[in-house]
C-alpha cells in the first residue's frame, strides 16, 4: 500500500482550557516533507509561546491559517499527506473535518466519542446539514460555544430589550448558516425552547431549529414527536450546502493591539495638527570621519556608535536656538506648552508594530550616555519590552529610515509633538566641493512640524542648523 | 552560606571536612558531590562506600535510564502539544535527582511522589500507558499502587508526604524493616502538609525518607523568597537529619539515599534528602518559563546538565562505546513510539466508568446511581458501554 491519505492537524487546546491561539509562524512551507514531531509552526497562546511538533511524518498539503490569526481551538490548521498505512501515528489522527478519513480507528473513535461537542452543533443550531458528531479529543478543552469573540450576553439583551416574538427568526435568516445565526438568536430569545437533552439531541441529528418548533408538551415543551414531525415536514428546508472551498483571495485580520493603537494615533496627529515637510540634503562626510575617529577612542570603548547617535546629538544641539519645535499645542487650556527639556522620542519597528519609546531628559546627557540609552532603547522595543513609561512624555522624534535604505519621506508627528525628523540612508554621491564634483558621502533629513506652533521660519532654521552640524560637527562650537 | 538559593552558590566542589554520613545533623551549608560537571570522579571517605558496587555496567544502565526519561519527557511535551496530552510537567533537568534515589530503593520500599516522578514511575516499573492515561484525562489513576509500589502522583502539593509518614507508621506496627520514600519540591517545604509530615516523622522516629528536589521554582516563585536558608536546614528544625546533595549529580543522590532508606531501615528514623537540581523546562505544557525566568540562569544550569556530566564520566572512563550509544538511543526510540501509540490508541473512558471504583465492594448506593444514569444515556438511543478501565 502506498497509497496517501491527507490529514488535519486541529489547534489542540495548549494550556489549561484556553479555546484560541495566534499563528505567530509558519515553520515550514506547502509540499515540505516533515518528520514527526518536527517543529512545524510558532503559537502564542494566553499564556505561552509555543512550538508546535508535527503530529505525522509525511508532506504538507495545505497551511489552512495566516500567521497573525487567531485560531479558535479544534480548528484545522494544517493538513498532511501521509502514507495510508495502519502506522501506529495514523491511528491518533484527529478526524478530518469532512469525514474522509477513512481511517479504521479514526472513524471507531467518532462513534464512541463523549464530546460534549453538542454545544458546538446547538449554537448552528439551523436547519443546515446534520451536525456532524466529531470527537472530542483530549486537550482540546471544552468546544468553544461560539466563533468569533465572545458575547457579552446580558448586554445585548439589555439593548435589543423586545417582546420575544414567536416568528422573531424569520426561516430565511435561519437558514443562513454560520454564526450569524447563532448570534442573532442569542439577541432575540430570552430562553431557549424548552425541550429535553434526548429530545435536543435528536434535533440536532435531524439537522432541525428547535427554535422554529411548535411544543405541543406541557407548558410548550417540545417532545420527540413533534420534532419528527417537523421534521418530516416536506417545507423544512434540507440541508443547506455547507460554504465550499475557503480559496484565501484575501485575509482580515482584526484590527487590535498596537496597530489599532497606531492607527488612531496617526489619524488624530495627521487631522489635527497641519503638518509641514521640509527637506534638507547634507554633505555628512565630516560626521562619517568623527563616527570613525570616535569609535577608534579609548573612551568610546564598548559604545555602539550610529550615524543616529550623532544625528540625535546634533538634534539636541539644534534645539537649544529652535525651542519652538519642542513644544506642545494644548488645545483644551489654549495654550502653548515650550519643554524646557528634551525627551526624545525615536521610532522603532518592533516585533509587535511601531512604537515610539523616549529617552527622558536627553538633552542632558552626554554623548556616551546618549549612546548608552539608545542602546537600551532599541533592545528593549526589540524584545517588546518597552514599559509604558517609556512611551508617554515625548516631547520631539527621530525616526531612522535610513536603516531601509530610504532617502527621504514626510513622517508624521507623533501626537502631541510638535516636530519630528526623518534621517535618511548615507550614501555615497557626487557633491560638489569647492566648485568641483566630488564623491561625497551624503544624507537626507526630512523635518516635519505642526505649523500651529512653528513657523516656516523658525522650521528652516532649526533644520539648517540641523545640516550644518551635520555636515561640520565643528559647527556646535558655534551654538553652544 | 545560608543565604544563596539560587544555586549561585553551589559551586562547592569539593566535599568540605565535618560531612558525615554518620551524623548529619548539620549538613545544610555543604554540598555533597561525587562527580564534578566536568565528568571528573571526585573521591568523598564517608561516601564513597555508598555506591563502590556501581561498577562500569551500573554506570550505563543509570546513563541508560536517564536518557530514556529525558526522551519519555520530550515525548510527551510533544503529545501535549499535539492535542494528545492534556497537559504534561516535564522532568527535564531532574534525572539524576529522580533516577539516583529510585533506582537506590528496593521493590518492597514503598514510594510516595509528586506529579513529576515520571522517572520514578518508569525506573518502579509502571508501563507507559499508565503513566500517559492520567495525563490524557481517561483515569483517574495510572496504574496500581500495590503492583509496584508506588502511590498515585499527588497534584496537591506536599500532600503526599503525609501519606508516606503515615504508611511509614504502618511499617513500623508491622515491624517491618521497609522504607518509605516520599518525593516533594522546594515550593512544598512551605506547605503546611510537609512541615506537619516531619513533626510526625520525627516524632515516631517512622521509617521515611523525605526527598526534596529543590527545582528552584515553585512554578514563578524562586526558592530564595520562600526561604531565607538553604531547604535542608528546615528539617533540622524538627530533629530531622539532612543532607544536601548536588541532584544533578547521580552518583551522589545515589550514595545520600542508599544512607536515608539505611537508616530508616536500621530504625534510624525519618532523613531529608535536599537534590539540588534544576527545573530546565516550565512547570508545566501551560506555563511560559521566558516570563520570570533569567536565561542566563538556564544557560548556567544546561552547563551542570546530569546526562552531559554522566556523559563525560562514562567518555572518560571509555565506557562510552559505540555499542552503547546506539543500544541506549534504540531503547530510547522504542519506549517513546510504545509512549506514543500506546497514549493515542488508547480507549476512551465511558459514561459509566466514573462508577467504578467509587468503591472496593459492591455498593447498592452506586449500583442504583449507575442503573438511573444508564436508563438516562439510554434515553438517547445510543448503545450504551462498558468501557476499557
Amino acid at each position: 500500500m502506498t497509497a496517501t491519505m491527507i490529514k488535519e492537524f486541529r489547534l489542540p487546546d495548549l494550556g489549561e482550557g484556553l479555546t484560541e491561539s495566534e499563528i505567530l509562524s509558519w515553520k515550514v512551507a506547502v509540499g515540505d516533507t516533515v518528520t514527526l514531531n518536527q517543529v512545524i509552526a510558532e503559537v502564542e497562546t494566553a499564556k505561552a509561546v509555543v512550538e508546535l511538533p508535527s503530529p505525522f511524518a509525511g508532506v504538507v498539503a495545505e497551511l489552512h491559517e495566516q500567521p497573525g490569526t487567531v485560531v479558535e481551538v479544534g480548528k484545522p490548521i494544517v493538513s498532511f499527506e501521509v502514507d495510508d498505512v495502519g502506522s501506529s501515528n495514523g491511528g491518533s489522527a484527529p478526524v478530518a473535518g469532512k469525514g474522509v478519513a477513512g481511517d479504521a480507528s479514526a472513524g471507531d473513535r467518532a462513534a464512541v466519542g463523549t464530546s460534549a461537542n453538542g454545544a458546538a452543533g446547538a449554537a448552528a443550531d439551523g436547519v443546515g446539514s446534520p451536525a456532524k458528531r466529531e470527537p472530542n479529543l483530549v486537550g482540546y478543552g471544552a468546544v468553544v460555544e461560539h466563533s468569533g469573540r465572545p458575547t457579552r450576553r446580558a448586554r445585548l439583551q439589555v439593548q435589543n430589550v423586545q417582546a420575544p416574538t414567536p416568528e422573531a427568526p424569520t426561516p430565511e435568516a435561519a437558514a443562513t448558516p454560520g454564526p450569524a445565526v447563532s448570534h442573532q438568536a442569542e439577541v432575540q430569545t430570552s430562553e431557549r425552547p424548552r425541550s429535553t437533552p434526548p429530545v435536543r439531541k435528536l434535533a440536532r441529528d435531524l439537522g432541525v431549529n428547535l427554535e422554529l418548533v411548535p411544543g405541543t408538551g406541557p407548558g410548550g415543551l417540545i417532545t420527540r414527536e413533534d420534532v419528527q414531525n417537523f421534521s418530516a415536514t416536506p417545507e423544512a428546508p434540507a440541508g443547506a450546502p455547507v460554504s465550499a472551498a475557503q480559496g484565501q483571495r484575501e485575509t482580515r485580520t482584526p484590527i487590535k493591539g498596537v496597530r489599532k493603537f497606531t492607527a488612531a494615533a496617526m489619524v488624530q496627529s495627521a487631522f489635527t495638527a497641519p503638518h509641514v515637510t521640509e527637506f534638507l540634503t547634507v554633505d555628512v562626510t565630516a560626521t562619517m570621519e568623527l563616527l570613525a575617529r570616535l569609535k577608534g577612542n579609548k573612551a568610546f570603548e564598548g559604545y555602539k556608535l550610529t550615524p543616529l547617535t550623532i544625528a540625535a546629538k546634533a538634534v539636541l544641539v539644534a534645539l537649544r536656538n529652535n525651542p519652538s519645535l519642542n513644544s506642545r499645542w494644548d488645545e483644551a487650556n489654549q495654550e502653548i506648552v515650550r519643554f524646557n527639556y528634551v525627551n526624545l522620542g525615536i521610532a522603532a519597528a518592533t516585533p509587535r508594530g511601531l512604537t515610539v519609546p523616549n529617552i527622558k531628559d536627553a538633552d542632558r546627557l552626554t554623548l556616551r550616555e546618549l549612546s548608552t540609552a539608545l542602546t537600551e532603547l532599541t533592545d528593549t522595543a526589540r524584545t517588546g519590552k518597552t514599559s509604558p513609561s517609556e512611551l508617554s512624555g515625548g516631547t520631539i522624534s527621530i525616526t531612522n529610515i535610513g536603516v531601509f535604505g530610504i532617502d527621504a519621506g514626510t513622517p508624521i508627528l507623533n501626537p502631541g509633538e510638535a516636530a519630528i525628523v526623518a534621517l535618511g540612508a548615507v550614501r555615497k554621491a557626487p557633491w560638489v566641493v569647492d566648485d568641483e564634483l566630488a564623491v561625497r558621502q551624503v544624507m537626507s533629513l526630512s523635518l516635519s512640524f505642526d505649523h500651529r506652533l512653528v513657523d516656516g521660519e523658525q522650521g528652516s532654521r532649526f533644520l539648517a542648523d540641523l545640516g550644518s552640524i551635520l555636515a561640520d560637527p565643528a559647527m556646535v562650537m558655534t551654538m553652544i | 552560606m545560608l543565604t544563596d538559593q539560587a544555586g549561585k552558590g553551589v559551586h562547592h566542589d569539593t566535599p568540605r571536612p565535618g560531612h558525615s554520613a554518620q551524623n548529619p545533623l548539620r549538613t545544610g551549608g555543604d554540598l555533597l558531590q561525587l562527580v564534578s560537571p566536568d565528568g571528573e570522579r571526585i573521591s568523598h571517605p564517608e561516601f564513597d562506600i555508598w555506591v563502590k558496587d556501581v561498577g562500569d555496567e551500573q554506570l550505563c544502565s543509570l546513563y541508560e535510564d536517564m536518557t530514556v526519561i529525558r526522551r519519555i519527557d520530550a515525548e510527551a511535551t510533544a503529545l501535549q502539544r499535539q492535542g494528545e496530552l492534556a497537559l504534561w510537567p516535564p522532568l527535564l533537568g531532574q534525572e539524576a535527582a529522580q533516577i539516583g534515589s529510585s533506582r537506590s530503593l528496593r521493590d518492597d520500599d514503598f514510594v510516595f511522589p509528586s506529579y513529576r516522578e515520571s522517572g520514578v514511575a518508569y525506573v518502579r516499573g509502571a508501563h507507559l500507558s499508565e503513566i500517559a492515561r492520567v495525563w490524557r484525562g481517561n483515569a483517574s489513576y495510572g496504574w496500581d499502587p500495590l503492583r509496584i509500589n508506588l502511590a498515585t502522583p499527588q497534584i496537591i502539593i506536599g500532600s503526599q508526604s503525609l501519606h508516606a509518614t503515615g504508611y511509614a507508621m504502618g511499617v513500623q506496627l508491622d515491624g517491618a524493616n521497609t522504607a518509605v520514600l516520599a518525593y516533594f519540591g522546594d515550593g512544598a517545604t512551605s506547605e503546611g502538609d510537609v512541615n506537619e509530615a516531619m513533626v510526625f516523622a520525627a516524632s515516631y522516629q517512622a521509617p521515611v525518607v523525605f526527598f526534596c528536589q529543590n527545582n528552584h521554582w515553585a512554578i514563578s516563585e524562586p526558592v530564595r523568597v520562600q526561604s531565607h536558608v538553604q531547604l535542608a536546614d528546615r528539617p533540622t528544625g524538627f530533629g530531622i537529619p539532612s543532607m544536601r546533595v548536588d541532584g544533578n549529580d547521580v552518583l551522589a543522590v545515589m550514595a545520600a539515599t542508599r544512607v536515608a532508606l539505611d537508616r530508616a531501615r536500621k530504625g534510624g528514623g525519618p532523613t531529608f534528602i535536599e537534590a539540588v537540581t534544576y527545573r530546565m523546562g516550565p512547570h508545566t505544557t501551560a506555563d511560559d518559563p521566558t516570563r520570570y525566568r533569567d536565561p542566563n540562569e538556564l544557560e548556567d544550569w544546561a552547563a551542570k546538565d546530569p546526562i552531559l556530566r554522566l556523559r563525560r564520566l562514562l567518555e572518560a572512563k571509555g565506557l562510552l562505546t559505540e555499542d552503547v550509544e546506539t543500544r541506549v538511543k534504540a531503547k530510547a526510540d522504542a519506549v517513546a513510539a510504545e509512549l506514543r501509540s500506546s497514549c493515542i490508541d488508547m480507549p476512551d473512558p465511558q459514561p459509566l466508568d466514573v462508577f467504578n471504583h467509587v468503591y472496593s465492594t459492591p455498593n447498592s448506593w452506586i449500583e442504583r446511581q449507575k442503573d438511573h444514569y444508564s436508563r438516562y444515556l439510554n434515553s438517547f438511543n445510543q448503545p450504551v458501554e462498558e468501557g476499557a478501565l
